[in-house]
């Protein structure tokens, strides 16, 4: 196994051209959450004509619902999401500048071909590891959303995030290379 | 006739909900220990360390193994000479749960209406409650809480008696591959099969919360679960379907008579953290 590249946050396309499907990282920087409910306001914004809550050029979205923080925490276990069900509305964002998604589990053509087109990159990180995952989470503020709860559209500083490429820019899918080369 | 107070159950349902949440049982703990061993591809290697390196975070920190602490699923099994006495049972087991996921920082998933409004209740009531009336004056409890990552990867199907076993091994693989990376691979399926319908997804269920290490008794389907094992983890899925060798901890059958003219099969798909955790009051 390499060594993990670590990455700072913001994404700048030139950073994402140097990622390859497959690579371990290390994310450090702030970064946005938001799943389906925050997606689907973000948007309904952009429908009727409105600014997103924050600027996501070459920022990085994370899909996650965390547990409540217990006290003294900036948050609970905050493992990803399924972010098959954020693919109607991601290419949206990807225009915006969004350069950047953590989640799990594959992602529609409509997103890999948004993906090649603005030069972005889909990392995953690992489903359930919430407790460990947690540990890289510094701090967290809602921006935008606030009663949607865990679902609320939040800023995370995070510090050596473990994630894996498994969709780059130029749409090379680890979750179509790994599996070809086990099955029997 | 014993007496049981309904705040006794309320009380140990609290406590199942966040133990069950926080810590990984041994057989799932020590399946994931023998996965990672047996574990080809050094990303899925990677992902087993993780995994093993989560539940023990989990457990010293007090915190729960994964973000979607489930649905609450009860099963209980009453003796037959207990006597419930100072509430009723359901806002008992309800009030459990409530407690359980405030309590413990528990994340509340539960909507009031399935179609139109999906209304968080804010509490992860109601649960969803199983309950036998057994011989004995004791009550033994089981929550699994249930996350939906890997429950929207199940399926039931109705086969024909004609279909026959090699039938259902299609039906387990095919709803496996098309399960992919969902349901957080290495997953745990369980299989329930005969019965009716909504029997065959019971046993389903129950098949979960039965040990990994544990065959079926009868050979025949301990053979079958076997197979089932080998075939699914031959799809190289994966860990967290980024290919691999271990696609599956462990298949668990339960199987129930069933009428003459068919053969229910129900695959309830749960994730690599299997929770479950139970008490006898």
């Amino acid at each position: 196994m390499k060594e993990p590249i670590r990455l700072t946050l913001p994404l700048t396309a030139e950073k994402v051209r140097s990622l390859k499907a497959g690579d371990s990282v290390l994310i450090t920087g702030i970064v946005y959450t938001g799943r389906d409910a925050a997606h689907k306001r973000m948007v309904e914004a952009l429908d009727r004509g409105e600014e997103l809550p924050t600027d996501l050029k070459d920022q990085v979205i994370y899909y996650v619902g965390p547990t409540p923080a217990k006290p003294g925490r900036p948050i609970g276990a905050a493992g990803p999401t399924t972010s098959g069900r954020m693919d109607a509305y991601a290419p949206r964002l990807l225009e915006k500048g969004l350069r950047g998604m953590i989640g799990k589990g594959y992602r529609s053509p409509e997103v890999i071909e948004a993906i090649k087109k603005y030069c972005a990159v889909y990392f995953v990180t690992i489903g359930g590891a919430a407790a460990l995952i947690a540990k890289s989470i510094k701090s967290y503020e809602v921006i935008a959303y606030e009663d949607l709860g865990p679902e609320a559209h939040a800023k995370i500083y995070v510090e050596d995030f473990p994630a894996i490429v498994a969709i780059d820019c130029e749409g090379n899918n680890i979750y179509e290379i790994g599996p070809k080369q086990y099955k029997r | 006739m014993r007496t049981i107070e309904a705040n006794q159950i309320t009380e140990a349902i609290a406590q199942l909900a966040i133990k069950a949440n926080y810590y990984l049982n041994a057989d799932v703990y020590n399946a994931l220990v023998n996965g990672r061993e047996r574990e080809e591809s050094p990303i899925g290697k990677e992902i087993f360390d993780i995994l093993i390196k989560n539940a023990n975070i989990a457990k010293e920190e007090e915190v729960a193994i994964c973000q979607d602490t489930g649905m609450a699923v009860v099963f209980m099994e009453i003796g037959q000479d207990v006597h419930i006495v100072g509430g009723n049972l359901e806002e008992a087991v309800n009030a459990g749960v409530a407690k359980g996921y405030f309590e413990g920082y528990l994340r509340k998933s539960v909507v009031d209406e399935p179609l139109f409004n999906r209304i968080n209740t804010k509490d992860n009531t109601p649960a969803i409650l199983h309950v036998s009336i057994v011989p004995g004056d004791k009550i033994k409890i089981v929550l699994a809480p249930k996350g939906f990552g890997s429950e929207n990867m199940s399926a039931l199907k109705m086969f024909k008696p004609s279909d026959g076993v090699q039938a259902v091994k299609k039906f387990v693989v095919d709803t496996v591959v098309n399960a992919g990376s969902n349901p957080c691979p290495p997953m745990v399926i369980g299989i329930g099969i005969g019965g009716t319908m909504e029997k065959a997804a019971l046993l389903a269920k129950k098949a979960l919360i039965r040990p990994l290490n544990v065959r079926n008794a009868h050979p025949k389907y301990a053979a079958l679960e076997q197979e089932l094992l080998e075939l699914v983890n031959n799809t190289g899925i994966g860990p967290q379907g980024l290919g691999g060798r271990i696609t599956t901890l462990a298949v668990n059958i339960e199987w129930f008579p069933t009428h003459i003219a068919g053969m229910p099969v129900a695959i309830n798909i749960n994730c690599h953290a299997t929770r479950h955790a139970e008490i006898e009051l």
